[in-house]
């Protein structure tokens, strides 16, 4: 058998968040310590069991305070993934890989951030020089929409996708936010006209091309295939997973390779599918890292439900819908539910094949998570 | 305004641009060129480089028009544009920059809607920043 060894050797058990909202009172650390006991209350597992961790290097809550304040156990394995939304998805692969090699057994990812209320990243000068900064900041590519505007640009040029696609990806996930009430956006509809009339952040990219500004935290449980069994909740497997650095990229700026439009995603997915019993056709439902409208085509592409130039199109005739080709973001995205890194797509894989969604897809059997693209990635199949 | 604040690999760039001059690192051993420098040849892996002169033309290979909020230096100037310029002679060298209506000129000097992809472009210099102005 041709494998990794980790396809179906372990599985999500348990999934935790506390709300999301542009402000929430309490501490990342306090959040994070509430997202981590929902989880694990969700998984029926206590604490005290908790031997591995895994999270992204951007927490802030490191590890020591966490196992300290929620009564983990010994721990014997503990990563931090790096380039910030890139990392989501690599944080369960961190921890199945160390499950499936039995370097741990009860393995804990989260995020916790307070981005909404927060200072922006971007605005603290101190830390976007010098390098590789130089190249870019003084001439005011200031912000992560402005680094990605410019490859949609390229993108739009090139292959004659538009504005409507992009509103496409963004109508989607609001209508999907609109289902959930724990999204930031639920009851709180999209039109086109708001869209189109809506003022510009850095063109090509208008305020709702944009993910939010979100406080909140999140957590998942993953165990081995054996011990899930056992738990309350049906496992949701960790089918196949990659992480993707291509050759010659440069993070958020991937201006300087031969080919900037095929980023990392397209290194995750050829490791991905090479290790999947099942093909992008047979994906019932996706979890694509939306903080910007323009990376769903992109990923489209990258990760093969389409081809080269095509991620425009596939947008069109409501593929991205409930009863669509593909399904995406059912709870909302970072666009519309809550941007807390992408941590919350994997949380709604989860429930989508547990069956338990508010935007349901019938029957979802697979799913695709992906964490953030135009930075070192990482992806996820899930199975039921 | 935020000054490049240059490293080790970076600094011989920034030296030349003070100079009025454009000129990107290249492998002293298999002639490749590479942007944004770096200490060693990803082709040949050689840690022998050398900076060479180019043209200064180029053409505009994409762009966006940041609006606020922004850094406030760069909100008085707002709407303006960021240019990726591709070198003439090295299509794969691609410097992040902004097209003004003169050498000087601050970022806003333009009218954004006369940028276009494909835009021919050629470089002057303020205060040791490169520039772009359409050619
Ligand atoms: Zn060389």
């Amino acid at each position: 058998m041709a494998g990794t060894g980790l396809k179906d050797a372990t599985a999500i058990v348990g999934i935790g968040q506390t709300a999301f909202a542009k402000r929430l009172a309490e501490d990342e650390r306090t959040l994070a310590c509430r997202a981590v006991l929902a989880a694990l209350d969700d998984a029926g597992i206590a604490p005290g069991e908790v031997d591995a961790l895994a999270s992204y290097t951007m927490e802030e809550t490191d590890e020591v305070e966490l196992a300290k304040a929620v009564g983990f156990g010994d721990l014997t394995f503990f990563s931090k993934v790096g380039y910030g939304g890139g990392g989501s998805c690599a944080t369960v692969a961190h921890l199945a890989a160390a499950i499936a090699s039995g370097q741990a057994t009860v393995g804990v990812a989260w995020r916790s951030r307070k981005r909404g209320s927060g200072a922006r990243p971007w605005s603290n000068t101190a830390v976007q020089l010098p390098t590789p900064g130089q190249w870019t900041r003084p001439f005011g590519l200031l912000r992560p929409a402005d680094e990605i505007a410019m490859l949609t640009r390229r993108y739009m040029h090139e292959y004659g996708a538009t504005r409507d696609h992009l509103f496409n990806v963004a109508l989607a996930c609001r209508n999907r936010a609109n289902q959930n009430p724990a999204a930031v956006m639920y009851e709180r509809p999209l039109t086109r006209e708001m869209y189109m009339t809506s003022r510009w952040i850095s063109e090509p990219l208008c305020l709702f091309d944009n993910c939010l500004e979100t406080d909140g935290a999140l957590a998942c449980v993953v165990v081995s295939r054996e011990r899930a069994r056992d738990c309350r909740r049906t496992p949701v497997y960790v089918h196949s997973a990659a992480q993707g650095l291509p050759a010659q990229h440069h993070g958020m700026v991937n201006y300087w390779n031969d080919d900037p439009l095929t980023g990392p995603a397209w290194t995750a997915a050829r490791h991905l599918w090479k290790h999947a019993d099942f093909t992008p056709e047979d994906v019932d439902v996706a979890q694509i890292y939306d903080a910007f409208t323009a990376l769903i085509p992109l990923s489209l592409e990258g990760y093969g439900f389409c081809g080269r130039g095509e991620g425009g199109a596939f947008t069109e005739q409501g593929a991205l819908e409930i009863g669509g080709r593909l399904p995406v973001n059912t709870g909302g995205g970072g666009l519309s539910e809550a941007y807390v890194h992408g941590f919350n797509l994997i949380n709604e894989g989860v429930r989508q094949l547990r069956g338990s969604s508010t935007a349901q897809v019938p029957g979802a059997a697979t799913c695709l998570v992906t964490a953030g693209e135009g930075v070192p990635t990482s992806a996820l199949l899930l199975r039921s | 305004m935020l000054n490049p604040v240059t490293d080790t690999d970076g600094a011989p760039f920034w030296e030349y641009a003070a100079q009025g001059e454009l000129r990107v690192q290249a492998c002293a051993d298999c002639g490749e060129a590479r942007f944004p420098p770096r200490p060693c040849c990803p082709h040949c892996q050689s840690f022998a480089s050398e900076w060479r002169p180019v043209s200064g033309r180029g053409r505009v290979w994409s762009y966006v028009v940041p609006h606020p909020p922004l850094l406030p230096d760069y909100a008085e100037q707002a709407p303006y544009n960021v240019v990726v310029v591709e070198l003439e002679e090295l299509p794969r060298i691609r410097l992040v920059g902004n097209v003004v209506s003169r050498a000087g000129a601050p970022l806003g000097s333009l009218d954004p809607r006369r940028v276009r992809i494909g835009a021919r472009v050629q470089v002057v210099f303020c205060d040791g920043l490169p520039q772009w102005v359409l050619s």
